[in-house]
């Protein structure tokens, strides 16, 4: 058997792997050694809050025996990155809290069952805001994440965007070759941008939410990212799929979206929301936008303005209603049934739940929470939270009277490049308002995925966001495909750890 | 609307949350920036709008009605804190 230079399996995405352990240019084991030692050696980025080689190693032997058997499954040979968000059965499952720190799951997640029964093996649990709650990742227990990209010329550690920043750090760092995300707000697209990968989160409803540590249910989707769109498409493919145990599951077929890949856009319709044009953005994100637009014409999509009225008041909407389901579905960590408990001296069960959440729960978290619960009590509820469903409503109605018109439409990710850590975090207001181009997506349970563009002046990466119609995933990725053979994005981050 | 140090303190209490003097002191006004900034969907004209309550057209099922779980007291019971001849345990709530 031809064994090439190992170290360049970590070159490899999915594609790859799957497509040369299959032609026996390399084992699976030599694959798992390749990425369990890139890892290893990483560990400088944060990106894991726990390593499991011993799963990636199992599944790997699986692989190897199943090619010799001829029985290959569609991941078979492929090693894995999973939020530490999905449940593990026997691997401990934190979502970045002190609250679960040790907590170990007796059952799999939906998503994982899925990757693994199709042969894929675990590296590790990645990192990532605590309770999936931030945009930079400095919000995790087990500090920060940091980005394998640096400016040119510095060395600040910048933000490898939030919350799937231990995914988008793994895999811009080719610590692993993809990594499962989940998206509330952004937190799939935003540090794929902010990383220079891609990254696609799919309708609500895809991929099942079994098993995934909940934070806001009604815009909680789990998805894929990699280092590119066939690699997305053949992890989401995977990810998908009717699961009766969450009763938001979507009840339809998972289309065979790496087959249908294409990149011609002829005849489609690409809109350009207007609102997104939103005072003050910084003019290299203007220049991306422009060089997605051209990407696509390029591509035979024709080019059509279109409005999104109600886009301005999306993040608002999200900070009432993502803090109140949050507020909801966190009270179940109350000390008693799994998770940490906190028991002062003469403490009753009342002081207990308090000292335990007091305790257990990060600043961030916990300002959620109060918010939450402020938006839903007494005499506030209508004001707050039944307002914000009514212009919920609105926003979802903007983007259906756009697709009467268009087939997807193209925004930037984010209105930055990479911040540094700590240059946001004092001000819990201005890192929300990160979320802009990403939350209205999530508002409308719509597939988005980012795609990176460009460098910005300081050699920083930037993404393009795609929005597609309920259920098409495949005109997303396409659109991303599209530009991803247009932009010529070949950038990476120097190795310095 | 804006919150003062007995909102903070009463909200806190509803979410089971133990506070600190200083704890009150710093939320009060990072609660009301947020909420001072929530304030604009205010100017959004919602009369007639029905609030959305599904993203993505759905409708819940029923399942057969047919035992599917159980019988796994120790898996349940294996992350607690504290559990005792097949409980999970608490301090004394009744006196």
């Amino acid at each position: 058997m031809p064994n090439p230079d190992k170290s360049s399996i970590t070159e490899l995405g999915i594609a790859g792997i799957r497509d040369g352990f299959r032609a026996g240019d390399f084992s699976a084991r030599e694959t798992a050694d390749a990425f369990i030692g890139a890892i290893e050696g990483g560990r400088a980025l944060n990106a894991f809050i726990v390593e499991t080689p011993d799963h990636a190693l199992a599944a790997a032997d699986n692989a190897d025996k199943a090619r010799a058997a001829g029985e290959l499954l569609p991941l078979s040979g492929v090693p894995l990155g999973i939020k530490d968000l999905f449940c593990t059965a026997g691997y401990q499952t934190t979502a970045a809290s002190h609250m679960l720190e040790g907590f170990v799951p007796q059952y799999e997640s939906t998503v994982t069952a899925k990757l693994f029964d199709a042969g894929a093996g675990m590296l590790g649990k990645l990192n990532l805001d605590q309770f999936a709650m931030g945009s930079s990742n400095e919000t995790s227990y087990f500090g920060n994440v940091i980005s394998p990209w640096r400016t040119q010329g510095g060395n600040a550690p910048l933000a490898p965007g939030g919350s799937s920043g231990g995914s988008s750090s793994a895999i811009a760092a080719r610590l692993v070759p993809a990594a499962t995300g989940t998206d509330t707000g952004g937190s799939i697209r935003q540090p794929a941008a902010f990383t220079g990968i891609s990254g696609i989160k799919p309708t609500y409803g895809r991929c099942s939410r079994f098993g995934i540590v909940a934070f806001a249910s009604s815009l909680d989707q789990a998805g894929a990212m990699a280092h590119d769109v066939r690699d997305c498409a053949i992890l989401l493919e995977a990810m998908s799929g009717f699961d009766p145990k969450d009763s938001t599951s979507l009840d339809v077929a998972v289309p065979a979206w790496e087959a249908g890949l294409s990149s011609n856009l002829k005849g489609k319709k690409v809109g350009i929301p207007k609102e997104y044009r939103v005072d003050g953005m910084p003019a290299e994100i203007d220049a991306l936008w422009q060089k997605g637009i051209d990407c696509l014409r390029d591509a035979g999509a024709e080019i059509v303005e279109v409005s999104l009225p109600h886009t301005h008041y999306a993040l608002a909407t999200y900070y009432i209603i993502a803090p109140a389901e949050a507020s909801s579905n966190l009270a179940r960590y109350d000390g008693v049934r799994y998770g940490q408990r906190t028991l002062p001296d003469g403490a009753n069960l009342q002081d207990m739940y308090a000292a335990t959440r007091a305790a257990g729960f990060g600043a961030e978290v916990k300002r959620r929470i109060l918010i939450g619960t402020y938006v839903l009590s007494a005499g506030y509820y209508d004001a707050y939270f039944t307002k914000a469903q009514k212009v919920r409503a609105l926003i979802a109605r903007d983007f259906e009277q756009a697709f009467e018109r268009v087939d997807v439409l193209l925004t930037p990710t984010a209105p930055s490049a990479a911040f540094a850590l700590g240059e946001k975090s004092a001000d819990p207001l201005e890192m929300y308002l990160n979320d802009v181009f990403t939350v209205p997506a999530s508002m409308a349970g719509l597939p988005a995925m980012s795609v990176p563009g460009g460098l910005d002046s300081k050699g920083l990466p930037l993404g393009l966001q795609i929005i597609g119609r309920p259920l098409d995933e495949q005109g997303v990725l396409n659109a991303g495909l599209a530009i991803e053979e247009r932009a010529g994005f070949a950038a990476r981050p120097g190795k310095w750890w | 609307m804006s919150v003062d140090a007995t909102t903070v303190r009463k909200i806190a209490s509803l979410a089971r949350i133990a506070v600190t003097d200083a704890d009150v002191d710093a939320m009060v006004p990072e609660l009301n920036n947020i909420l001072g900034w929530i304030e604009q969907l205010g100017e959004v004209d919602t009369d007639g709008v029905a609030p959305l309550a599904a993203v993505i057209p759905n409708h819940l099922r029923l399942r057969d009605d047919v035992v599917t779980d159980g019988n796994i007291r120790d898996a349940v019971l294996a992350n607690a804190p504290q559990a005792e001849h097949g409980f999970f345990a608490v301090p004394k709530v009744i006196e």
